[in-house]
């Protein structure tokens, strides 16, 4: 066409034969420095070794007082002792029992929201009502009136681990449900998926990212909220009976009020380690073979 | 349905092919927006026989899509009817399977082979655990996936989600296999060899297929019936043969002619020219 630009027409060639690349390597095995930076694990262990130093050398160069702040050393000693002698593990197995009996109430009180949130547009209504509400309040704040209702006790924490729990469960597990595909919804039906079991063989994998989302958040809202109200009311739970029947919060708050602080520095380091086991050993594990195998979840 | 003859070769099926096996009888669709009611078909018939490959070719807004959804069972229309083997279609059934354009159609929590056994096994298609993972791997073989069974969807490329999907509704041996342009969302060559396999499938067992695509080329290659459309709302603009064609013809004046005049037929609605890719290669 005349309207073509001009071009520099050069010759046409094919290559013959392709001879073996030789310069560089298609696929080289990378040094066993490069792979063991590579691992997450190294790094963040490496930051942990370095606070710890930190840590250590300016407690005993600074001169700062032990009870204000203690030496590592120190720490890990009261830690030690904690588990050995104070009947620490137990005091976390106490307050493991609480944690697990309010998230369990938690999630079946959630599960029947949702389902009747996704059932109804009443029950949607209703859900998403509460939900905007409620998930703003935090959980401890609703300690006192727990207190009131259902006295000094387990019931009462219990109480404020459910509200800490079925809102953002809920609220999860019902956007990830409405957020399938409509593909899958149909290839659902296709195969002649109906009714509950559409909701188990369907919705509830192809929602499981959000699913799971939703149950970290509880967690951790629970977990939280747990300590806290130990910590404010923790003394009259272990008064209930003679030996350690107390949780980690009232470890921390008893240990406080006798100026023990390097054992407060260890109960806090047990919160610190039993939140980590849960996020990253109980929770990854999961990830790791659901979502994460699936590729329904970024790395 | 025992449509199985291998050995039958060519384009000329053996079985009952006197009675149409899914009758599309003066078919309105409609669909609500926010805003609108959309009528996506209107009074739309045609006839499907067995081992059929019948397109329905048309520019986007021709309802061709809506169509496919309806015979699904995914919608009613709110005229005519949709038959099949003479019972109306009021829901969706493992009697037609559907093969969607998106990747995300394979169920991301199984292996290739977990979808299918899904399928036979929800379907109502296997009893017994080992008769499902036998047709399984039967149809993994066929579109070529051996080595891949137990490999998660997101571990495939496009193509190989969509031979899963076609294996998946091949599988359930329905009595129409429901193809919403499988292959648009694939790159050129890709499609081409998918088109070819396609084929190949057909050739080995005459499997009735409903093949909708934009492609005016696609249509000929895989197509054996054309059912052309126009848009808004749909109608039937044509019916043609294409039995006689397919990729070696492509670039012929016999194949030329055909798309010529097809792509005349829509153009004179003076149809968007992007709405239809006359020339868009295999």
């Amino acid at each position: 066409m005349s309207t073509m630009p001009n071009v520099l027409v050069r010759s046409e060639f094919e290559a013959a034969d392709i001879g073996k690349a030789e310069t560089g390597d298609v696929a080289r095995k990378l040094t066993l420095f490069e792979r063991i930076s590579d691992m997450n694990s190294v790094r963040k262990l490496s930051i942990l070794v370095l606070v710890i130093a930190a840590w250590e050398l300016y407690t005993r160069f600074s001169g700062v007082s032990e009870l204000i702040l203690p030496k590592f050393s120190a720490t890990a000693e009261a830690l030690y002792l904690a588990v050995v002698s104070e009947q620490l593990l137990a005091m976390v197995w106490n307050s493991m029992t609480v944690l697990v009996t309010g998230y369990a109430i938690g999630l079946a009180i959630a599960t029947l929201l949702t389902t009747a949130a996704t059932m109804t547009r009443f029950g949607n209504d209703i859900l998403s009502t509460l939900t905007a509400m409620l998930n703003p309040l935090p959980a401890i704040a609703l300690l006192p009136l727990a207190l009131l209702w259902f006295g000094l006790g387990a019931d009462a924490i219990i109480f404020t681990l459910l509200h800490s729990v079925i809102w953002p469960v809920a609220l999860n597990a019902h956007v990830g449900f409405m957020s399938v595909s409509e593909t899958q919804r149909m290839v659902g039906q296709n195969y002649g998926l109906r009714g509950l079991v559409y909701v188990a063989k369907l919705l509830i994998p192809a929602a499981f990212p959000q699913i799971l989302m939703g149950l970290k958040i509880g967690w951790a809202y629970a977990w939280r909220t747990l300590i806290a109200a130990e910590l404010v009311f923790g003394g009259s739970i272990s008064d209930t009976s003679e030996g350690a029947s107390g949780g980690l919060g009232w470890f921390i708050f008893a240990n406080q009020m006798d100026l023990q602080i390097a054992h407060v520095f260890a109960g806090l380091f047990t919160v610190i380690l039993v939140g980590v086991f849960v996020e990253n050993v109980i929770f990854n594990a999961i990830e790791n073979r659901t979502v994460r195998r699936w590729g329904m979840q970024a790395r | 349905m025992a449509k199985r003859n291998g050995s039958a070769a060519g384009i000329k099926p053996a079985a009952d092919t006197t009675q149409p096996i899914l009758n599309v009888d003066g078919v309105t669709l409609q669909y609500k927006t926010k805003e609108h009611l959309i009528t996506a078909t209107y009074r739309v018939g045609f006839d499907v026989y067995p081992a059929d490959r019948f397109v329905l070719l048309g520019p986007s807004g021709c309802g061709k899509s809506t169509l496919l959804k309806g015979i699904a069972g995914y919608m009613k229309p709110v005229e005519g009817a949709i038959r099949l083997k003479g019972r109306e279609i009021s829901e969706p059934g493992p009697d037609r399977v559907m093969v969607f354009q998106e990747f995300d159609q394979l169920l991301p929590w199984k292996t290739v082979k977990q979808n299918i056994i899904f399928a036979l096994h929800n379907g109502g298609k296997t009893d017994t655990a080992a008769e499902a993972e036998e047709i399984a791997m039967e149809y993994i073989t066929k579109v070529k996936l051996t080595g891949f069974e137990d490999t998660f969807p997101h571990m495939l490329s496009g193509g190989m989600k969509q031979r899963v999907a076609i294996a998946r509704g091949m599988a359930m041996e329905p009595d129409v296999l429901l193809m919403d342009e499988p292959f648009a969302a694939l790159d050129a060559l890709t499609r081409l060899q998918m088109q070819k396999e396609l084929l190949q499938l057909w050739e080995d067992t005459h499997f009735t297929v409903l093949f909708v695509t934009h492609s005016i080329e696609e249509a000929l290659i895989v197509g054996s019936r054309i059912l052309v459309m126009s848009p808004h709302p749909g109608q039937v603009k044509a019916e043609l043969n294409a039995h006689h064609l397919n990729h070696d013809n492509v670039g012929d004046k016999k194949f030329a002619k055909v798309q010529q005049h097809i792509h005349d037929m829509l153009f004179a609605d003076r149809i968007l020219e992007e709405d239809v890719q006359p020339g868009a290669r295999g």
